[in-house]
């Protein structure tokens, strides 16, 4: 048997030597290939893992910088930073987030409704994007979460330094806010700095604008880490380099001022210098607080903004669209001058005006107006009278001269510049023919008319100085002024004249003649018409109610300072408007006058606006709680301030143009008929006594 | 006369060749868990070097058993042996857990680590006792797959792949060098390459599957499994050719490294002392096998033979396995490096290798002195 005999004894033996020497061949083979495999990675590939150790062993952590003032005209800070124990999480390093999360709950004492928007956040994170979970931390607190490090991977304690805002809502709108990076941001600017826990940058206003002015530079801290992260030991540091400070020509005092006076109106206010043309104060109430705005918007917080028909999130001293009313009077006296209509030539007023087979209604029978007293008692009669005359189309230059329908530059602002409408504006917007009726509306500020608080401003200060003043923000560098106004000093003193009288004469004003020794103030009040009504005035519901208006400088005498008051649905230009004026004027001229004046108001207000939104947050949060709907994405809530109009409820009857045309729109707001549509217009009711 | 004559001829014929190296190889792992455990040398060492005596103790102890003995013993251990792996699966299915070991009270005894070597004894026993006209049948093989096949499917419900492949690689070749016709173990490996796969995605646990995979591409999990395979190669690869110096290493001090006294003690080693420690150990490692191998070529019998062989397979398969993970060319098992990765199992099994080769040794010497075997 051939198979048998192949394995005998001996055979096997000499099998066992050729296969024991081919184990061994391969042993020794494995042994070269591991000798070979370990050269190669500690030789050949040394430099690469020497590095990666290098990167494992130190940790380099960006030191978030200190963030530039924002300086008053006094150097009073607007905005600040304040030292500060702060927790951030890191979402993508966060190995157990329930767990995590209910542990920094119990750790910081954070409420149910602190804990749900906290998973709101981390859920809209992305990567390695780090997410606030509370700043402000007393040292206890910060404590007992270093101390727990080791089981909260992803959790970042650490103190720095936080953006302040003493004033809070009162500089909300004109410098913005700041916030953690958001993808795109990081998109656009990939620095690590962006990612960087504790680091925020300008999301809105100045804040944005002047983003890298304002940014500095980070410090950096080398230290030695082990893989769970502990700091074993400081290597190395360098300090950060605070970002520069812009000062800007706003007065800190009195934009807090006239923040806190609006009190419970949806108002605003804008003082402007009229040496210089820098803008004291820029003011729109209500409003948000930039200081909670920057720990990111909670659900409740979200609510309360989208719930309030105030709309806080809307600027209205820049984005707020307003018929003129009779504020537009000054202005249309200088524009009759130009045409050559004698100041002393008077137009009796029986109480209306008939145009065709039309009725135009005055708000009293006035007899006999001058140009002087057409200003001093709002007769609308007198401006249907001689617009007729003259031509509309001779008006509207002169508004326009005088900045109304215009936009200006300036930094960190978006403006709307509503509407000085003309025959050719109608024809493109309408398609319709200009109309007789339309230069009526017109003339007395209705109509098609839409101006911004600012632009009023400008217009008085323009007035009161007789000069072509550009607005400015920043402090020492003021616009050069435009081309010289065409108008007398003659022409210019009558309309002036017609305005002190409003307030020192028998005018319209009269009840807001500043209480100050030898200084008076000039001034134009205006009732601006909502919409159609068959009542008006101060009945019916508050949006139906007509917007309040008050234009004035003062001294009277030597102008100094120029403003204009919008109130929302405030009634007579006088009744609501013109106190704000004349409180915030004294407070230029004796702010502890009005300051004590102020205080008294506010208690029966229930306190300042900060306070007013903390005790409204907090009977927001017993209400809804943890049901309150999820806050839209970061770029939803910088829309809603950037588009804040779209906010306004567009209720088809309401004739407020907050919510129409930007300028050249090409087409009708849907659900808008142009205001024509309902004639006659009822002309803007009269004088309060 | 005969007393004086006995102690220094039983240490005289000791093989100091490789015992001395392999006591400077412990020695030197004794340092290095004295580094890996932050310059503590109690936590590790101390232990490490005391269980080396002891068990290098029992090792001589077991060299003087006589050929006789070890032989007759062979198939009532691998009983024994047995009859206990049974016993952990038991409890482990009573206590509703994987189990891999039984506590005796005084100590946790894991019979799977018993079985490395008792496979290799209970096979070369059979091949020794099998007519050498069979090794090429059905019944040179039936009988020794059922003995390696029990052991090791018992092993992997434990689950514990990493000691299941060392009993059978021990094994194989045992079965190899006994002479069984070369075309089965290709014919082995073909099935191997086959039943491979369908092993992967039927047998594997998730977490032996994710290994595997993380094996493949360890940067596709950075900080999951791949960390450890990642970690250790910047460990090794940051050393470079000196290393970082004694208690320097980052990597295993800042915990970088994970197990750094256990599986990857090698990669502790080599981020202090570089290649040329790395090259140290291999050649110690080298050193040991060469001569193990050599016992078995000199070996008088066949039995001897194969169990010395096989004994150095078992060897082989821990430091391979072992140095191919830690430098990322294997999937990570817990294998840990003998003689240098703290632990009483593995040492305890190399020792019982190393004295079951001295024996051999002494038994060749004999059978050399009196030219008849022992």
């Amino acid at each position: 048997m051939p198979l048998r005999q192949k394995f005998t004894s001996s055979l096997l033996a000499q099998s066992f030597d050729r296969r024991s020497f081919a184990v061994g061949a391969i042993q020794g083979g494995i042994g070269l290939l591991l000798a070979a495999r370990m050269g190669y990675i500690a030789v050949a590939e040394n430099e690469k893992y020497e590095t990666e150790a290098e990167s494992n062993r130190v940790n380099l952590v960006l030191i978030p910088p200190r963030r530039g003032w924002i300086l008053d005209r006094k150097g009073i800070p607007l905005a600040s930073n304040r030292a500060d124990f702060r927790v951030d999480v890191i979402p993508e390093r966060l190995v157990d987030r329930e767990r995590e999360i209910a542990m920094l709950g119990d750790l910081l004492k954070l409420s149910p409704v602190e804990i749900q928007d906290l998973h709101d956040k981390i859920a809209n994170a992305s990567g390695f994007q780090p997410v606030q979970v509370a700043e402000g931390l007393d040292y206890d607190a910060f404590a007992a979460v270093t101390v727990r490090q080791p089981e909260l991977p992803g959790v970042v304690p650490q103190r720095g330094f936080s953006r302040y805002y003493p004033t809070g809502p009162a500089v909300g709108h004109l410098i913005g806010y700041v916030g953690a990076a958001s993808r795109e941001e990081y998109e656009v600017e990939p620095s690590p700095l962006l990612l960087t826990p504790g680091y925020k940058l300008g999301k809105d206003g100045l804040e944005k604008q002047f983003e890298q002015v304002l940014r500095g530079e980070p410090g950096a801290r080398r230290s030695e880490v082990t893989a769970s992260g502990r700091v074993v030991r400081d290597l190395s540091m360098r300090e950060d380099v605070q970002g520069k400070p812009i000062k800007l020509t706003i007065d800190g005092q009195l934009q807090d001022f006239a923040a806190r006076r609006i009190g419970l109106e949806s108002a605003a206010v804008v003082v402007i210098d009229c040496h210089t043309g820098g803008i004291l104060a820029l003011v729109s109430m209500p409003s948000f607080d930039p200081n909670t705005f920057a720990n990111g918007i909670g659900r409740v917080e979200w609510k309360m903004l989208n719930d309030d028909d105030h709309i806080p999130l809307l600027n209205k001293a820049l984005r707020g669209l307003y018929p003129p009313g009779s504020t537009m009077k000054p202005m249309g006296s200088l524009a009759l001058q130009r045409q050559g209509i004698s100041p002393d030539e008077k137009i009796n007023c029986p109480g209306g005006y008939q145009l065709g087979n039309r009725f135009f209604r005055c708000d009293a029978v006035h007899g006999p107006v001058d140009m002087r007293g057409s200003i001093e008692h709002s007769c609308n009669t007198y401006y249907w009278s001689m617009s007729h005359r003259v031509g509309y189309q001779n008006i509207a230059p002169v508004a326009k001269l005088l900045g109304l329908g215009k936009e200006f530059e300036l930094p960190g602002t978006r403006q709307r510049y509503g509407t000085i409408p003309d025959p050719e504006w109608k024809m493109r917007r309408y398609k319709q023919a200009w109309t007789d009726s339309d230069s009526l509306n017109a003339s007395i500020g209705q109509g098609y008319v839409s101006v911004s608080p600012l632009q009023l401003a400008v217009m008085t200060a323009r007035i009161a100085s007789g000069k072509n003043l550009r607005p400015s923000l920043l402090f020492g560098q003021p616009k050069p002024l435009g081309p010289d106004l065409p108008f007398t000093p003659e022409q210019l003193a009558v309309t002036r004249d017609g305005m002190f009288n409003v307030v020192n004469g028998h005018g319209t004003g009269v009840g807001s003649k500043l209480q100050l020794e030898g200084i008076q103030m000039a001034g134009k009040t205006g009732t601006a018409q909502v919409r159609r009504m068959t009542s008006r005035g101060a009945v019916g519901a508050w949006k139906d109610r007509d917007h309040s208006l008050f234009v004035c400088y003062a001294p009277a005498a030597a102008p100094r300072y120029a403003m204009a008051v919008v109130v929302e649905h405030g009634t007579f230009g006088a009744r609501a408007a013109a106190p704000i004026a004349r409180d915030v004027m004294t407070c230029l001229f004796d702010p502890e006058k009005a300051w004590a004046g102020l205080l008294e108001m506010e208690k029966t207000w229930g306190g300042t606006p900060s306070e007013r939104l903390a005790a409204k947050y907090a009977a927001y949060t017993a209400t809804f709680g943890t049901t309150a709907p999820k806050v839209a994405p970061d770029a939803a809530v910088e829309a809603a301030l950037a588009e804040s109009t779209t906010a306004e409820p567009a209720a088809p009857t309401s004739g407020v143009t907050t919510g129409a045309e930007r300028g050249e729109a090409t087409s009708p707001m849907p659900g808008e008929a142009p205001p024509s549509a309902f004639p006659p217009l009822e002309p803007e009711f009269g004088p309060a006594p | 006369m005969i007393a004086r004559t006995m102690v220094p001829g039983v240490l005289a014929n000791l093989p100091f060749r490789v015992l001395i190296p392999l006591t400077l190889l412990t020695c030197f792992g004794a340092a290095v868990l004295d580094s890996a455990a932050g310059g503590s040398f109690a936590t590790y060492s101390a232990s490490h070097l005391i269980r080396f005596a002891v068990l290098l103790a029992m090792a001589l102890v077991l060299r003087q058993f006589p050929r006789g003995l070890v032989q007759l013993s062979a198939y009532p251990a691998y009983g024994i042996i047995l009859l206990l792996l049974m016993a952990v699966e038991a409890i482990g299915a009573v206590g509703g857990g994987s189990q891999r070991w039984i506590n005796l009270g005084f100590m946790q005894l894991q019979p799977s680590e018993f079985m490395k070597p008792t496979i290799v004894l209970a096979l070369a026993a059979f091949y020794a006792a099998l007519p050498p006209g069979l090794v090429g049948t059905w019944r040179a093989l039936i009988p020794a797959g059922a003995l390696l096949a029990v052991p090791m499917a018992l092993v992997m419900l434990q689950p514990d792949l990493g000691t299941a492949m060392a009993i059978g690689f021990g094994g194989v070749v045992v079965m190899f060098l006994a002479g069984l016709p070369f075309k089965w173990f290709a014919g082995g490996a073909a099935a191997g390459a086959v039943i491979a796969p369908l092993a992967y995605f039927f047998v594997l646990h998730d977490y032996q599957r994710n290994r595997v995979l993380v094996f493949m591409d360890p940067e596709s999990d950075p900080l999951g499994t791949g960390y450890h395979i990642t970690q250790s190669k910047i460990a090794i690869g940051s050393g470079g050719i000196l290393g970082k110096g004694f208690g320097e290493g980052s990597q295993s001090h800042l915990n970088y490294l994970p197990e750094p006294h256990t599986d990857f003690v090698f990669a502790t080693m080599a981020e202090e002392w570089g290649l040329i420690g790395g090259l140290m150990v291999l050649l110690v490692f080298g050193i040991v096998l060469r001569w193990g191998l050599g016992v078995a070529r000199r070996a008088p019998d066949r039995f001897s033979q194969l169990l010395a062989g096989g004994m150095t397979a078992t060897m082989f398969f821990y430091v391979a396995i072992n140095l191919l993970m830690v430098m990322g060319l294997a999937p990570v098992v817990g294998i840990p490096l003998p003689f240098m990765s703290h632990g009483g199992s593995s040492m305890m099994t190399n020792m019982i290798c190393l004295g079951t080769l001295m024996m051999v040794d002494r038994w060749s010497q004999k059978a050399g002195r009196t030219g008849t075997l022992g």
